[in-house]
């Protein structure tokens, strides 16, 4: 077989493949000494296939299985980038608790090649795939502290949870072949046109539904996000508060758009629903939370909650809004993490909320940037956050009969806003007690960066991320 | 200069930036040094501002009633960075650029720590409500409106009295609750408008369903912002918890943003609900003169006192402005300005003997008069603005929205017009034995006996308040010819709308 058009459109994905092979023959032979050999040329791969989906050809290969549209192509630069940032973070942080082995950059670029498989995927058997490849790997990498028994835990319970919510994935992929008679997204959607969808399909639609929730961590399926977030390492907790729920809600629109386009009351409804309960468990869940993880755990369901809820839009300026709203978030929630990479005090990591009391006149830096994220992740305007929440709400209030769903998502927003106030609160409001480490360059870079997006870069950046996301939304199909 | 509204809304943060390099520069061992520096930077910052605000007030066409001075560039998706003001906004932009100045002489010896950082709150504080009054979009002006939490939420959190976090949070919480159904009602506006230009969206005509859904979500915002009776518990705790500078830019400047709220969206976007909801408004106006009145007559606190006192005031602003008449609308308008003012300086007499003696108790005071004969003479003088004296600024408000109140069309207006008249008697009744009790009287507590009065910095912060009170009390027309064309235009605006 020939090198046809097929593998140009999926150039990204062979480029990550090849990629990976060759760092882990790489690391085998360099052995011990090759963490940052093998993370550099991470780091080159994920961007040689940021541009080779950039620049690479667009289409539909391997029988439809394979998608490559504006949509995915703008998933992809940002998951690749995400996947970079966090090798970066994740490769100084393991160096300097001399856990420096080159398997962690490795599974990251295999985690990014499976999201790229998720954001293309245009059948069922894709999608599986895509979802395994990420999963597996994530799987790994919350385990990779493996003396330490709480990331042990938490990589036990993602996995198990993991597994429960692939079998009801593959539950409801197999009743919707048996019922639609295809797995490619465009036959499904043509069967369900022949009049009204039938109710095996609605059946299996559903499960699905619950399967991709569990890994957009949307409550009522949420209960491994917490305990996930705190247990995992903080550089992969990072990561997978970023790129792979991007994977996943761009996967969510293509199945529902094109799989389901002739069902949309009917998955919309079930969208809301689990968009205003993770909304609601998010907001007031976090309330209680001592340990900053665990909020942004509790801050991430509330966030899918309303990326959820641009998608239960069921409109192209729906899905607008969910892209941009994931792009914005995935800035927020990386820089939120490396704050806490650059927060230890006498060895030990900052976690607590109490442990930040009169953080600004210890660390302005650090402490600013943790108040600007907050605050837009709280969505205050002109912040980054804000802007995220205005085009869901503007995509949910434009859509008939959504209207006060979108009231009840914003009064939640206040709820939360309580303990992103208690967070500035402490910074800023309560007594120092006591100095802390001088915080490493490599998360420091990566907080100011993100807060700088988050306020004032975000202005121009907008500028750009409009048309950006407006042409990738298009891709999805719908009005 | 055409770009004279983006120079004067964004002069205060260049200010604010050059502190922060100043700042920065000094490192961790100049301090001190960097505050004082910082303070003279800041003064001179918002005495520019001011001087350009000025000069802004001399070119404007007072005859015209459209905005001027526009500013407009596209920004991304529908929404564009306009700038402009009116006759209404103009003058609220010189309230704000007015008040800034006197606030950072006011803190000049009070703030004693972390002064750099609360310099800077100020200057951001003051683009964002410069930009409040002059954006011309609405998308824009939420988020001038609301990001203007933030600055306050930190003057009262960490320069504030024992109670501060409490404060903040309900001052924060209360008022982000009622603006985010604002910017429920502002997302649907867009959408079914196409656009999120002011001027536009006055010309759009919403479905008068959709108009009384706007109305409340907007009503939810400002009414808590003004703020009226019953949302206005968080009022005095803010002004109790808030250091001296913090509270008059409370009173001053942030409240009036409701009832520029009103005039700006309420009426000319939604004209049928706004006649709709006038009986409402002028119920819960006349509720807040009396009720918040006789609070006022019960505190114990200074304060507290005059923060429900602002409240009470803040009801002739609204019954005032639903009047739906030139006399009320002009009355409200001129009322705010007069109450900015008035209000501003009471605090800033409160904020002398706090810095003095540390406690705001009125029962720890007592013939202050001996020992601070021009103290009292000043404090006499907002007193009597505050009761609504004829020649001071606080009687033209009052009696014109009375009157304009008692010729309003609605059924309600002559009621409410009697009802909010006994409020002048209840306000001289709070005052008046206000300041019995601080200045009059034989001095009881031997703390006082040491007690100085007003030094020279003082005496600075108080002229440009006396001459402001005296000015807008002898000649108020000063002020009303700049907004008398676009209060006769609302008017206009609203009277078609409703079909009348």
């Amino acid at each position: 077989m020939g090198f046809d058009s097929a593998h140009l459109i999926a150039l990204p994905e062979l480029v990550l493949a090849l990629g990976a092979i060759l760092l882990l023959v790489v690391g085998a032979f360099l052995g011990k000494r090759s963490m940052a050999v093998v993370s550099g040329g991470s780091v080159i791969v994920l961007l040689f296939a940021a541009i080779a989906a950039g620049l690479g050809a667009k289409g539909v290969a391997f029988n439809g299985a394979f998608i490559a549209d504006d949509a995915s192509v703008f998933s992809k630069v940002a998951i690749y980038i995400a996947s970079a940032v966090a090798i970066f973070l994740g490769e100084r942080w393991l160096t300097r608790i001399g856990n420096a082995k080159f398997e962690y950059p490795v599974l990251v670029v295999l985690a990014a090649l499976g999201m790229g498989m998720m954001v293309s995927a245009g059948d069922l058997i894709s999608l599986y795939i895509g979802i395994e490849l990420q999963s597996l790997a994530l799987y790994v990498l919350c385990a990779f502290q493996r003396d330490d028994a709480k990331a042990s835990e938490s990589a036990l319970k993602y996995f198990v949870l993991g597994a429960l919510s692939s079998g009801l994935l593959l539950y409801g992929s197999s009743l919707i072949y048996g019922f639609a008679g295809s797995t490619h997204f465009a036959d499904i959607a043509a069967a369900a046109s022949h009049g009204s969808v039938s109710a095996g399909v609605i059946f299996g639609l559903v499960f699905l539904i619950c399967g991709l929730a569990f890994k957009v961590s949307a409550a009522p399926f949420h209960m491994w996000t917490p305990d996930v977030y705190e247990g995992a390492p903080t550089p992969v907790a990072a990561f997978l508060a970023a790129a792979p729920k991007l994977a996943a809600m761009v996967l969510f629109a293509r199945v529902l758009a094109q799989g389901f386009a002739h069902a949309i009351p009917e998955w919309s409804q079930v969208v809301t629903a689990v968009a205003l309960i993770s909304v609601t468990v998010g907001a007031l869940g976090g309330l209680v939370q001592k340990n900053i993880k665990r909020l942004l755990a509790y801050s991430s369901i509330a966030n899918i909650g309303y990326a959820l809820l641009g998608l239960a839009s069921g409109s192209q300026q729906g899905m607008q809004a969910m892209l941009m709203f994931m792009v914005l978030y995935m800035i927020d929630v990386t820089g939120f993490f490396a704050c806490l990479l650059a927060l230890y005090r006498k060895g030990e990591p900052m976690e607590t909320l109490p442990s930040l009391a009169g953080l600004v006149r210890v660390r302005p830096g650090i402490a600013i940037a943790l108040t600007i994220l907050s605050l837009s992740v709280l969505g205050l305007p002109p912040l980054s956050g804000f802007w995220a929440k205005f085009y869901v709400f503007r995509a949910a209030v434009s859509t008939p009969g959504m209207g006060w769903q979108a009231v009840y998502g914003l009064v939640f927003s206040v709820a939360a806003a309580f303990y992103y106030l208690r967070m500035i609160k402490t910074m800023w409001f309560d007594e120092p007690i006591g100095e802390t480490d001088v915080p490493p360059a490599d998360a420091r870079i990566v907080a100011l960066g993100a807060a700088a997006f988050a306020f004032p870069l975000v202005m121009i950046g907008l500028a750009f991320l409009d048309p950006l996301t407006a042409a990738a939304a298009k891709a999805f199909g719908l009005a | 200069m055409s770009h004279i509204l983006t120079l004067t809304t964004f002069a205060p943060l260049v200010g604010a930036l050059a502190i922060l390099i100043l700042r920065a520069v000094a490192g961790k061992s100049g301090e001190q040094a960097a505050g004082r520096s910082a303070l003279w930077i800041a003064l001179g910052t918002t005495v520019a501002t001011f001087a350009l605000s000025v000069i802004m007030l001399a070119q404007f066409d007072a005859k015209s009633a459209g905005f001027q001075f526009v500013e407009d560039a596209r920004w991304f998706s529908m929404i564009h960075y306009a700038m402009g003001v009116d006759g209404i906004s103009v003058l609220f932009v010189v309230l704000t650029t007015f008040l800034m100045p006197i606030c950072i002489l006011a803190s000049w010896s009070s703030i004693r720590q972390r002064l750099v950082e609360y310099l800077i709150a100020f200057l951001v504080l003051e683009t964002l409500m410069i930009g409040v009054f002059t954006a011309m979009d609405i998308v824009l002006f939420y988020a001038f409106f609301e990001f203007g939490l933030i600055p306050m939420f930190l003057i009262i959190g960490v320069w504030g009295g024992k109670n501060r976090v409490y404060a903040a949070y309900k001052f924060f919480l209360y008022t982000l609750l009622g603006s985010v159904l604002m910017l429920a009602a502002i997302l649907s506006m867009a959408t079914i408008a196409g656009t999120t230009s002011i001027p536009a969206l006055m010309q759009y005509h919403f479905a008068p369903h959709l108009q009384i859904l706007f109305w409340l979500a907007f009503f939810a915002s400002f009414a808590v912002k003004m703020p009226m009776w019953p949302v206005h518990t968080w009022l005095p705790d803010a002004h109790v918890e808030a250091p001296t500078a913090g509270s008059v830019i409370l009173a001053g400047v942030l409240l009036k943003m409701g009832g520029y709220g009103f005039l700006r969206f309420s009426l000319p976007m939604f004209p049928y609900a706004s006649t709709y909801f006038t009986p409402l408004v002028f119920a819960l106006s006349a509720i807040a003169i009396v009720y918040t009145s006789l609070v006022a007559f019960r505190q114990t606190d200074m304060k507290k006192l005059i923060a429900y006192s602002s409240v009470a005031h803040m009801g002739f602003v609204t019954m005032g402005v639903f009047s739906g008449n030139l006399e009320g609308i002009q009355g409200a308008v001129f009322q705010m300005l007069s109450h900015g003012v008035i209000s501003g300086a009471l605090f800033l007499c409160v904020g002398v003997v706090y810095d003095r003696m540390h406690t705001r108790e009125i029962a720890f005071y007592g013939g202050l008069a001996d020992r601070m004969p021009w103290y009292a003479a000043t404090f006499l003088l907002f007193t009597m603005g505050n009761v609504g004296l004829p020649g001071i600024s606080g009687f033209v408000g009052e009696i014109m929205t009375m009157t304009g109140v008692y010729g309003s069309t609605s059924a309600a207006g002559t009621w409410t017009a009697l009802v909010s008249a006994s409020g002048v008697i209840l306000s001289a009744m709070y005052a008046l034995t206000l300041y019995r009790r601080v200045m009059y009287g034989a001095i009881t507590n031997p703390k006082l006996m040491t007690i100085t009065d007003l030094d020279v910095r003082e005496v600075v912060i108080f002229t440009p308040l006396i001459i402001g009170a005296l000015a807008l009390g002898i000649y108020p027309h000063m002020a009303l010819s700049f907004t008398e064309a676009s209060v006769a235009n609302l008017v206009s605006v609203w009277r078609a709308g409703v079909g009348g």
